[in-house]
């Protein structure tokens, strides 16, 4: 057995035994155990090396207020930044202290005392006031960093859960299991959270009687009881760190007992919470309160009661309050020697103890480990020396009030219990036992109950009963002045100095002292030291605590994982790509995929073997060129819009006029915002007198529809009209090139002829066998025709056009030929020309603009803006002056080149199979008064000269695609 | 995450909603007859008020309406859902 094992008492099972290794030594623990105790038990002081100044420092609390110790786990189970505390001892785990190096016990950091010069208090305001700072920034993170981030996932998954509770209940020990018993015998639907391995909260640690028997028992029975009722979830090692809006609450379950599942994340919509959540015991401020074998009062309580651990031969108990008395007498029962009882009250009696009343440790000592403490009376009077190995502190108690903090309740300082309690609550719920400041017992149970009670309306049940203990009492000792360095936050290493220091310098106010320190700002968010930081300003600047005021409780309460949070959301599931029919033929056809917008998944091109990139989309764009080709289309936005308002809808919407459309016909149009730039744009057909078909870009279908939505349903309900997002269910495969029209006469009986089927038209009939509309419109500047057909058909109507076509050469064009086509024919992109700043005049579309029609959406705004007469950026061509040098997509234009403000940007830059040469498109400003210029596009490194020209550069008049 | 009232389908969360900016006052029936200050008031000049702010959401995920919601910017609390304006 573990060498400071006692041999009997706590809750592990010593029958079975558990292996792990710390930095690389063999050691052993026991179910029952957290890695804490486990350590402890083998005799570990120093487990970690501290953050700044590379001080030893070993374990000093039991849960989630531990202020000192974390460790890094290597392994399958690898994770940086652990606390031992909260981690329940599991076979196998592979330990290793963090920060010291060459090891914890003998650390070059310290010795060279390099890192502690580096970050004086005030480090991060005044380092990053410099010009330089990020310079410093690696070497300090390297120097002071915490454990690195493991290299490999972790083995297993995480998933999240959506929950609705009548009450969720924060925290299993008295006060939280009495308020569930309430709940659940009262039928609510009840969840029962707790961050603890086993339910009973302070009890665990404790020898009280409940009921005339052992307070487990009564913890037993009640966790039967509830474990019986359908209507409550109860889950231990299970937190609830953070508290939005509306009764969300954030819960982390870190054992779930599935296999494979690592963590479960809890959304838990609850109509009432209580905050069970117990309180933190206080660290005491004096020099080298850091030093391994100081430990919390009521963490040494914890380590003799609850995992049969001697944290120390020989005690001394320092406090400023009643609670540690009983830690004395159960460390005594358990074998510890018992050197003195430290009380900073005058006066406090307690005759079974080694009291020292009025008097305060000064100072401990012990190079890498506590071997004695100086104590001397408060009033003056020559300091004493006691041999010591463990040192139990307790300055007093803070109600745990962070959940019911961030849920926007108020506190109060209440001066009886020296800390700050539940003040007004914000949303539904209430505050239960020692969260509320209530520390007995009987208190506790009393408060759980009739908080439910008076909740749901239901008598207040009877509680057990509970021997009868003095009340706590308290004298606030919030710092013994001394030499040497004494903490207020041992995990950033910030000391009573370093808070002096910022109250000094005008960072008095708490939210400025806590930046300018760093003070509760590590881990454990200063749950042990931050009420005695405030306490020490209050004393600097002659307040009372709560004239000084609290820092924010933010969420988490507790180190939460990623995966918790993100659940199932990791890798591709984060945003599911979109998939057409044919993207699985595009793929097995080998084509790279790019993603089109809006998730959806589209063929970039597709390489042949011996090809260079630059090859295989010269030859898909001269197919449409020269021949035929076939683009699979299917994500292209699509609304129907039936009614008879339909057309003041389109009217109001776009820019263009509707009115004068002949059913079978469609016109090109653009959509802006009210603020007159372009939103979207799309050619709408008209169908018949009330029923239209719209078009949009590619990824835009939804917003789309939220804006036409919105004129109808918040502007206009008095229109009547439906738009319907049609998208997923029409989609096209457009055949275009100069032989589409023979190919395509292959598979349809429609008279495909100029005259029977203009540019612009649309027809409905059979093509290759499956109905479809067919429309004339032509992104890619050459006769074309898009085959609208339902989704399943899709894959069918592609085989055929492939087949037709085949001895005129058909083949599949991608994304990136469509963009050389386009940009050939000067034609718009969303997000390249239309990036949110354009409006139709920038980019040469006046002639989009119906301004006879009346008002339309942006007109009033483009007409303010044109108005102004201030120069615009316009829509030009780029001729680079060395035909095959590209000028990159999105690089500036600046005023002769020089590295100054620019004058426009690169929109587009391709390989175009027309002209043989590199050209492109560009926002410039006057640019439409810059034809044949010559502008220079900067690079970081050189200079690119093009020449302005008109944004076409093949077929200008458009002959082709009408014809 | 808040948990918003959808008329049509009850206590939905945050997630299922767009959010469609503070509620301006209705468009002006026609802008053309606004002075230049007037309309870029009207467009560009929102209250940013601490205290209960109707905004519109649209239950874009859900049944796909367009409210209009009274929301106290301080608490989050929400005082009224409507459907429309
Ligand atoms: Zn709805």
């Amino acid at each position: 057995m573990a060498p400071e094992r006692l041999t009997e008492g706590g809750r592990i099972d010593r029958r079975q035994v558990l292996r792990f290794r710390f930095d690389g030594r063999e050691m052993t623990g026991h179910p029952g155990d957290t890695l804490a105790s486990a350590l402890l038990a083998n005799g570990v002081r120093i487990v970690t090396r501290s953050f700044k100044y590379h001080r030893p420092r070993g374990i000093m609390g039991s849960g989630a207020e531990e202020p000192a110790a974390l460790v890094a786990l290597a392994g399958s189970a690898a994770q940086g930044n652990v606390v031992p505390t909260l981690l329940p001892l599991t076979e196998g785990l592979d330990v290793r202290s963090i920060h010291g190096w060459p090891s914890v016990r003998f650390d070059l950091g310290a010795v060279a005392g390099l890192v502690s010069r580096l970050i004086p208090a005030g480090f991060y305001y005044k380092t990053f006031m410099w010009p330089d700072w990020h310079l410093f920034e690696p070497a300090i993170r390297k120097a002071a960093g915490l454990a690195p981030a493991p290299d490999a996932a972790p083995e297993g998954r995480f998933e999240t859960r959506n929950a609705h509770f009548d009450l969720l209940i924060a925290g299993a020990g008295p006060a939280g299991l009495m308020a569930a018993l309430t709940a659940a015998r009262a039928g609510a639907r009840v969840m029962l959270v707790d961050e603890g391995t086993e339910a009973g909260g302070s009890l665990l640690a404790r020898k009280i009687e409940i009921d005339g028997g052992p307070a487990m028992d009564w913890v037993a029975r009640t966790v039967a009881e509830l474990a019986r009722l359908p209507n409550v979830t109860h889950l231990q090692q299970t937190t609830a760190w953070g508290w939005r809006e509306h009764g969300l609450v954030m819960v982390q379950e870190r054992a779930p007992g599935h296999p494979g599942l690592i963590e479960r994340g809890w959304r838990v919509r609850a109509r009432h919470v209580i905050c069970a959540t117990g309180a933190h015991e206080r660290m005491l401020v004096f020099a080298g309160n850091d030093r391994p074998g100081v430990m919390l009062a009521s963490a040494a309580q914890a380590y003799v009661n609850r995992w049969g651990v001697r944290p120390g031969q020989r005690a001394v108990v320092f406090a400023n309050n009643s609670s540690a008395h009983e830690v004395a007498r159960d460390l005594r029962a358990a074998g510890v020697e018992l050197a003195a009882v430290i009380d900073s009250r005058e006066g406090v009696e307690a005759n079974d103890l080694p009291m020292r009343a009025g008097c305060q440790v000064l100072r401990s000592f012990g190079r890498m480990g506590l071997r004695g403490v100086e104590v001397a009376p408060r009033g003056g009077g020559g300091p004493e020396r006691i041999a010591c190995d463990l040192l139990a502190v307790s300055g007093g108690w803070n109600p745990a009030v962070h959940l019911h903090s961030q849920s926007r309740g108020s506190l109060r300082w209440d001066e009886g219990i020296a800390a700050f309690r539940p003040g007004c609550v914000a949303q539904s719920s209430a505050s239960v036992g020692a969260a509320d400041g209530q520390f007995g017992v009987a208190d506790a149970l009393r408060s759980g109950a009739q908080a439910v009670a008076a909740h749901l309306g239901v008598p207040v049940p009877d509680v057990p009963q509970v021997a009868k203990v003095p009340p706590y009492s308290i004298a606030p000792l919030w710092a013994v002045p001394g030499k040497g360095k004494s903490f207020v936050d041992l995990m950033n290493d910030v000391t009573l100095d370093d808070i002096t220091l910022a109250n000094r310098e005008g960072y008095g106010a708490v939210e400025h002292a806590k930046r300018y320190t760093t003070a509760g700002m590590a881990l454990d968010q200063g749950k042990t030291g931050n009420v005695n930081v405030i306490g020490i300003l209050a004393g600097l600047q002659g307040k009372a605590p709560d004239q000084v005021g609290v820092t924010t409780f933010r969420a988490p309460y507790t180190p939460v994982s990623f995966g918790s949070i993100a659940g199932g959301k990791a890798g591709p599931s984060v945003l599911p790509f979109r998939h057409t029919p044919l993207t699985a033929w595009h793929m097995a056809e080998g084509a790279v995929m790019y993603e089109a917008g809006a998730r959806w998944r589209r063929p970039g091109y597709y390489p042949r073997a011996g090809e260079s990139f630059r090859q295989t989309v010269d030859r898909e764009a001269r197919a449409v060129r020269e021949g035929v080709a076939i683009y699979d289309g299917a994500p292209l936005g699509v609304f129907a819009i039936e009614g008879p308002d339909a057309l003041r809808l389109i009217e109001h919407a776009c820019t263009a006029r509707y009115g004068t459309l002949a059913p079978g016909m469609g016109r090109y149009g653009l959509m802006l915002t009210e603020d007159g730039l372009i939103f979207d744009d799309g050619v709408t057909f008209r169908l018949s007198q009330d029923r239209f078909v719209m078009s949009c870009s590619t990824g835009n279908a939804e917003a789309v529809a939220l804006h036409l939505e919105k004129i109808l349903q918040i502007d206009r309900p008095d229109w009547c009209v439906h738009v319907t997002n049609l998208t997923h269910q029409w989609m096209n495969a457009t055949i275009c090139g100069p032989l589409a029209r023979l190919v395509l006469g292959r598979l349809t009986e429609m008279d495909l002829s100029t005259e029977a089927f203009p540019f612009m038209g649309l027809r409905e009939g059979l093509v290759a066998g499956v109905p479809a509309r067919a429309a004339r419109v032509s992104f890619t500047g050459e006769l074309s025709y898009e085959i609208n057909v339902r989704p399943r058909d899709l894959p069918a109507l592609w085989a055929a056009l492939l087949k037709a076509g085949a001895t005129e050469g058909i083949m599949p064009i991608g994304s990136e030929a469509n963009h050389v086509l386009r940009v050939e024919k000067g034609f718009l992109s969303l997000a390249h020309e239309a990036d949110g700043t354009v409006d139709p005049y920038d980019l040469g579309m006046g002639w989009a603009m119906a301004r006879k029609k009346g008002d339309f959406i942006g007109l009033r705004s483009v007409l303010l803006r044109r108005a102004s007469g201030r120069p615009r950026r316009e829509l030009v061509g780029l001729m680079p002056e060395e035909p095959d040098t590209d000028t990159p997509e999105g690089a500036p234009i600046t005023p002769g080149g020089q590295r100054i403000a620019s004058e426009g940007l690169v929109t587009a830059c391709v390989h175009s199979v027309s002209l043989g040469r590199r050209v492109g498109l560009a926002l410039l400003v006057d640019g439409r008064a810059r034809m044949g210029d010559v502008v220079q596009v900067r690079l970081p490194e050189r200079c690119i000269a093009a020449r302005v020209v008109a944004p076409v550069f093949h077929d200008p008049d458009g002959l082709r695609m009408r014809g | 995450m808040l948990l918003i009232h959808c008329p049509f389908c009850g206590p939905r969360s945050e997630i299922e909603f767009s959010y469609g900016g503070p509620a301006a006052p209705p468009r002006p029936d026609d802008p053309a007859q606004l002075s230049d200050a007037d309309w870029v008031d009207w467009l560009t000049v929102p209250e940013n008020r601490i205290g209960p702010v109707p905004e519109r959401w649209c239950h874009s995920k859900g049944c796909g309406a367009w409210l209009t919601i009274v929301r106290d910017t301080r608490t989050h609390e929400i005082l009224e859902v409507r459907h429309g304006a």
